[in-house]
């Protein structure tokens, strides 16, 4: 194998010493101490990835050159107000700092925290890095090493909350461009239900690596609705981890619009049995942008049921990826698992890549994947002009319908209103899907 | 903007049009013309190029005209959009109304029933205005509320699909109405509300041109000229009777007209 050159290599690799000194002067527990010091050496063993890795083969993050961007500073000054989606607990980060001090009044059986107030928490101690090792993740290592701040989430064992929780995270560089690294650890005790909703947003370049776990006890329900409209500009990496008990649910639905590279990675654990595992995507990519939804799902336990929908719609030169590998162990008999992914490319410059695999051990299951992409149906846009509707909106309608089935999974009537609203925003105008900063 | 118009023009005159598909000669030189008011009918055995003659007059990408002009109102109809030939009035009744999954029939109805609105220079409806209208023009056609839900033409039957046609006729109010084989896959009681609905809307302003294979649908749109198109041409041109007369002889004496 060619060697990279160094100065490749020297771009790819964070700046580890100012890591280390800035570790080193945190009052921090020393379990969190640990774990942040095995990241970091992880980090400085394996820099960022290149499209050697496996994993990484269609997404070259290092190539942007994120590795230069400084460390976020704590904001000063008033926050931004930013508008909520709908009655909601909301929670603002900046940068990856907390800047709100989050609703004063909290639902029963709700409690929210920073992370770094409840560090010493048993709770957090047993699930932070647990549902997402750092191990062979480099985002994930290189979050663990530098998060700021974090929130706690957690419902208490039980307790249903209709009010959805909020968490918004805006990037809002001064002037050169930083990286942050959000986190978000969400404990739903036994029998619980709860929906969370993320919003990702902000102004100018910057490196946002969030990273959210979420541990799902027995029967318990989570709705996780994600909003990826970052800037532009920014490079946006988002790992999630979900751990899911017995008769769990986790219901999730993500939109990315935004960003000039977005890798969303999801890795899901049917650990308990009859958990059932949804989650739906929906993209809009234009320019130069590129969207990467990359998934796992591991069956280990029986009865399993996951299923997963992407849809995208890729214009100009965008490019879309979806790697989806579902692994069904072999006591996971009765698994019923399936994944499909439609991309609708406006472009003969527009790109999609997808590799779905199914890796399967048991022997009495019902597994399915599929990928297409295909143009607009000409037939249905000649319909809707034959009704006077220009052939701009007709698009914009045929590509919301396309997107249908993905929003509708969006449960909550508002929520679900405000994504389509946004998706609906960047559908029409002088170009086809319209690329805006400021609209939050 | 409203097109300028020449009032003394026919509604619509073809003269000597010829269209390619795919290479393919499938227009031969269609001369006709429809004066405002009047209800033709085209008559022909399948392939004769009755449902290309539509789409050219509705303008669907994929057909080449290699001779002749379509005038409309005066003004030369092929070359506008099909959106500006919707706006402007003129309406085809699709032979296979194509189902659009994920756009409700709703939002379908009202976002056309606007742009063509906005081109006449009419103020746009609300939802409630044109939840109104919808209602009262859906009930006399037997559109249930529940079909408007629904995604367009998604799942509907024949019968479903030819009402949501004869439905958003109605709701655009078109001057000329071309209707393509919307007898085919119609039972008798469907095609009944169907016709009714489409006569409601004669006028004289208004033209229609039927286009159909088999002379049942005549009994209920009583057309006041009736052609048979033959291989591209038009064959032969006559009043209502003609429609009877090929009833009961057919189209075999036109087999062998070959241009």
């Amino acid at each position: 194998m060619i060697p990279e050159p160094a100065e490749r290599v020297a771009a790819r690799t964070f700046p580890v010493a100012e890591l280390r000194r800035r570790l080193a002067a945190r009052p921090e527990a020393d379990w969190l101490r640990n774990l942040r010091g095995s990241a970091l050496a992880s980090v400085e063993a394996k820099g960022l990835p290149t499209r050697r890795d496996e994993a990484w083969k269609y997404t070259d993050v290092g190539a942007l050159g994120v590795a230069a961007y400084g460390a976020a500073e704590a904001p000063v000054g008033t926050p931004p107000a930013i508008k909520s989606l709908t009655e909601t607990l909301q929670l603002v980060l900046v940068n990856g700092f907390l800047v709100t001090p989050g609703p004063e009044v909290l639902p029963a059986g709700v409690s929210i925290s920073r992370l770094d107030a409840s560090i010493s928490a048993e709770l957090v101690q047993a699930r932070l890095g647990g549902v997402l090792s750092p191990e062979g993740k480099p985002f994930v290592a290189l979050n663990t090493a530098s998060f700021a701040e974090g929130v706690v989430v957690r419902i208490a064992a039980g307790t249903d909350v209709e009010t959805p929780i909020e968490l918004i995270s805006l990037g809002l560089p001064g002037g050169e461009p930083v990286a942050f690294h959000p986190r978000c650890l969400v404990v739903v005790e036994a029998g619980a239900t709860a929906t969370l909703i993320e919003r990702h947003c902000g102004k100018g370049r910057y490196f946002s690596n969030g990273v959210v776990e979420v541990a799902l006890a027995d029967h318990a329900t989570l709705r996780h609705y994600t909003l990826q409209d970052e800037a532009a500009d920014a490079v946006h990496v988002g790992t999630l981890g979900i751990a899911l008990g017995k008769e769990s649910r986790y219901e999730g639905v993500v939109v990315h619009v935004g960003a000039r590279l977005a890798r969303h990675e999801v890795h899901a654990g049917i650990d308990g049995d009859r958990a059932s595992f949804s989650l739906d995507g929906a993209y809009l990519g234009s320019a130069q942008q590129h969207i990467d939804n990359t998934t796992w799902v591991t069956h280990r336990a029986v009865g399993g049921n996951s299923r997963q929908v992407f849809k995208g719609v890729l214009d100009e030169q965008a490019k879309g990826i979806f790697q989806g590998k579902v692994l069904v162990e072999r006591d996971a008999q009765k698994t019923d698992a399936h994944q499909l992914s439609k991309a609708l490319l406006l472009s003969d410059r527009a790109e999609m890549d997808g590799k779905p695999e199914l890796e399967i051990y048991a022997d009495d299951v019902k597994c399915g994947h599929g990928c297409t992409v295909g143009d607009i149906d000409e037939k249905a846009l000649f319909y809707l002009r034959a009704r006077g509707i220009d052939e701009e909106t007709a698009r914009a309608l045929l590509i919301e319908a396309f997107l249908a089935e993905v929003m509708e999974q969006i449960a909550v009537g508002p929520v679900r209103e405000a994504f389509a609203a946004v998706v609906g925003q960047r559908l029409g105008g002088a170009h086809l899907i319209r690329r805006t900063d400021d609209h939050w | 903007m409203p097109m300028a118009t020449n009032n003394e023009a026919p509604l619509l005159e073809i003269r000597n049009l010829r269209a390619k598909v795919e290479g393919r000669e499938i227009l031969k030189g269609i001369d006709l013309t429809i004066p405002a008011g009047e209800v033709h009918a085209v008559m022909g055995p399948n392939g004769s190029g009755k449902s290309t003659l539509s789409y050219v007059l509705a303008g669907r990408d994929g057909y080449e005209i290699t001779d002749g002009t379509v005038l409309y109102r005066g003004r030369d109809l092929l070359a506008l959009k099909p959106e500006e030939r919707a706006c402007d009035g003129i309406f085809l009744a699709f032979q296979y109304p194509v189902e659009i999954p994920g756009v409700t029939g709703f939002n379908f109805l009202k976002t056309a029933v606007n742009s063509v609105r906005r081109h006449r220079g009419e103020s746009e409806l609300d939802a409630m205005q044109f939840l109104k209208l919808v209602r009262k023009k859906a009930a006399d056609l037997g559109v249930g509320e529940e079909m408007l839900k629904r995604a367009v033409n998604s799942g509907f039957s024949g019968g479903e699909k030819k009402r949501y046609e004869a439905l958003q006729m109605a709701l655009l109010e078109p001057r000329l109405m071309i209707l393509d084989e919307t007898d085919s896959g119609l039972d008798i009681d469907a095609l009944k509300v169907v016709a009714e609905g489409v006569t409601r809307m004669r006028s004289p302003e208004r033209g229609m041109l039927v286009i159909t294979h088999y002379q049942r649908i005549l009994d209920y749109i009583l057309p006041d000229r009736v052609h048979v198109l033959a291989h591209g041409q038009i064959a032969q041109s006559g009043g209502p009777e003609l429609a009877h007369e090929l009833e009961r002889t057919g189209y075999a004496q036109y087999a062998g007209q070959a241009a």
